[in-house]
């Protein structure tokens, strides 16, 4: 088991390594680069050559990647284009914000997910199955922006209960009531816009585990449906909703990002939309490489967890 | 056996009021968009003296803040939307199907090798790569579609994979292969007719995410621009206006959840023709 632990590991390293390059080259292929935001038309030649040289573009393009790399390993991003701030202040200050965000909203919905999947899966065609079936099929095809929108307009504009844009009202920091209220509607739409998808999972997976010959086993023995359903079942099903979470790892720093965007919550959606508009490439590619990093750790993370929690694994090695 | 596949997915159309009323709507709005240049009134027309006008009976849903009259570009914002979903899923059902059963047939270093790719290219977020793509291609139509088609098949090809990986040890496809059948032959006979299963399920979905993916890049600036008009990009301007004009977030919003809701929907049915054996139980 140690050893498959420490395969997966060693798996993920070329990877990673891949995506930097492929960052790298990203970077590389952009129409302008650091140096034109540094330098300006005007400066003499020897001191564009200085600016060069500073910042270690005159070696050779794989000297520059392993330049680029060390920065990366050591946190730093370089600089942004268009404010010329570090990257790595930027994010410093702005992913904690949408942890705070997306983490709520991801528990809650994975607890109300196991509830109403289990519920619905339990009761296949039943009314209860259908009326949560019928909110998944309505909740996957509504976008999230307009959702956003929609609250926005009811409860921001209509009835005027709650704020609008950001995290705080400017002046009033520290007040956690403030910090509550801004977090009501994003929060809400990022459950609305989580919910079906995880519901559906455990609602499926839990109609095949109830097929499976453990459970006409407890019923043969005279187990309680409830007790199958919530002793037995619920193990069963839980097991790939922890992978489910470990996966949703990367969506701490881009889970967020349209309902960030529409409600101006200063996380690290609206600072990589506005790159975007911007094109400002470092800032891209350092969330491309943060993203898709965590990514791969995700998915090594929730391999690892479950083959240390999943007996059959175990068994097989 | 295939007469009684369609009977059964006529039973099922018949019994599901849902899956009817979705059929009805898609064909609506398809032909809609097909017949959009019928309308007699130019989407792009701008009219300065009626800007942001309520519904009235000369613009039964208002007009927009240029004073364009808004159904019209709803109607025609829905035909980019359906073109850009349609030909997305199909792009990307044609590599999820290849890469899938190629992986899970084939197996070992391959399957490794088109897996870890499949890991790298899903873990680089969408919105990224469509901004560094269009760096190489005009922004617009085109350059969502192969977008959102080079970059969507990733769930498709793991599905299939999976399934692939099951069918392999099934009794007829062994024997196949006990008797010399060759690769190609088992993946066309044998191994896509079975996985046909996950491939309409797993497209009619990726028409609905094609939809979606392009309306929020459309939202947030980043799609097909202006004076095109997407359900996305109609949206991105209701949100502007959503004060003074909140009847325009409505029909675009409506369109694009109906829309979705309709194919989910129809995929759902359409799995009774390929799995008889849950006809007549909610799939």
């Amino acid at each position: 088991m140690a050893k498959y632990i420490l395969k997966r590991i060693l798996q993920a390293i070329p990877l990673l390594l891949i995506i930097s390059i492929i960052c790298f080259t990203l970077i590389q292929l952009a129409p302008y680069n650091a140096i034109d935001a540094m330098t300006t038309p005007k400066m003499p030649q020897e001191t564009v050559e200085l600016i060069k040289a500073k910042y270690g573009f005159d070696k050779p393009i794989y000297m520059q990647y392993f330049l680029w790399l060390k920065g990366i390993l050591s946190g730093h991003f370089g600089y942004s284009i268009v404010t010329h701030e570090s990257i790595s202040n930027d994010l410093i200050a702005r992913i904690p914000a949408t942890i705070v965000l997306v983490l709520p909203a991801y528990i809650i919905s994975i607890v109300i997910s196991i509830i109403l999947g289990l519920t619905a899966g339990a009761n296949k065609n039943k009314m209860v199955d259908k009326i949560i079936d019928g909110f998944c099929s309505i909740g996957i095809a509504i976008p999230s922006f307009w959702f956003a929108m929609i609250m926005i307009f009811i409860f921001g504009y209509k009835f005027a209960i709650l704020p609008i844009l950001g995290m705080n009202t400017i002046g009033v920091d520290g007040s956690f009531t403030d910090f509550l209220l801004h977090f009501i509607m994003p929060c809400s739409v990022l459950i609305i816009a989580f919910l079906p998808e995880l519901i559906r999972y455990v609602r499926s997976s839990t109609i095949s585990q109830i097929t499976e010959g453990y459970v006409m086993v407890q019923t043969a023995f005279g187990s309680s449906k409830r007790e199958i359903l919530f002793k037995h079942v619920s193990k069963n099903v839980l097991l790939p909703i922890i992978t489910k979470a470990g996966m949703a790892l990367p969506m701490l720093v881009t889970g967020a990002m349209i309902t960030e965007t529409v409600f101006g919550w200063p996380g690290v959606g609206p600072y990589f939309i506005n790159a975007v508009r911007g094109l400002d490439y470092p800032v891209i590619m350092a969330i491309l490489i943060l993203s898709s990093s965590l990514v791969i750790i995700g998915n090594l993370l929730s391999d690892i967890i479950y083959c240390l929690i999943d007996p059959r694994i175990k068994e097989m090695e | 056996m295939r007469s009684r596949r369609i009977k059964n997915v006529i039973e099922e159309f018949k019994g599901n009021k849902g899956a009817l009323l979705s059929g009805a709507f898609l064909i609506f709005i398809i032909l809609i968009s097909a017949f959009a240049f019928l309308i007699p009134i130019n989407p792009d027309a701008t009219n300065t003296s009626s800007m942001l006008q309520p519904p009235s009976s000369a613009h039964l849903f208002g007009t927009d803040e240029l004073g364009r009259d808004y159904l019209t570009r709803t109607i025609y914002g829905g035909r980019v939307s359906l073109i850009v979903g349609i030909l997305a899923m199909v792009i990307s059902t044609s590599i999820g199907i290849g890469v899938g059963t190629i992986s899970g047939y084939f197996g070992g270093k391959l399957d490794n090798i088109l897996m870890r790719f499949v890991d790298i290219v899903s873990s680089i977020p969408w919105m990224i790569l469509v901004t560094v793509v269009s760096i190489f291609l005009k922004p617009g139509l085109q350059a969502i579609i192969i977008v959102i088609g080079l970059f969507s098949w990733m769930e498709t090809a793991r599905l299939v994979r999976a399934e692939t990986l099951s069918i392999k040890e099934r009794e007829y496809v062994l024997y196949a292969v006990s008797i010399g059948e060759s690769s190609k032959n088992i993946i066309f006979k044998h191994i896509i007719p079975s996985v046909f299963p996950t491939i309409i399920i797993a497209s009619t979905s990726s028409i609905a995410s094609a939809i979606m993916t392009e309306s929020s890049l459309s939202f947030l600036g980043l799609g097909i621009q202006q004076p095109m008009s997407s359900w996305g990009n109609l949206l991105q301007n209701a949100q502007t206006n959503l004060q003074s004009a909140p009847y325009m977030a409505i029909l675009p919003g409506l369109l694009i959840i109906l829309t979705i809701y309709s194919f989910n929907k129809l995929g759902n049915v359409l799995r009774v023709f390929v799995e008889p054996k849950i006809a007549g139980g909610e799939g």
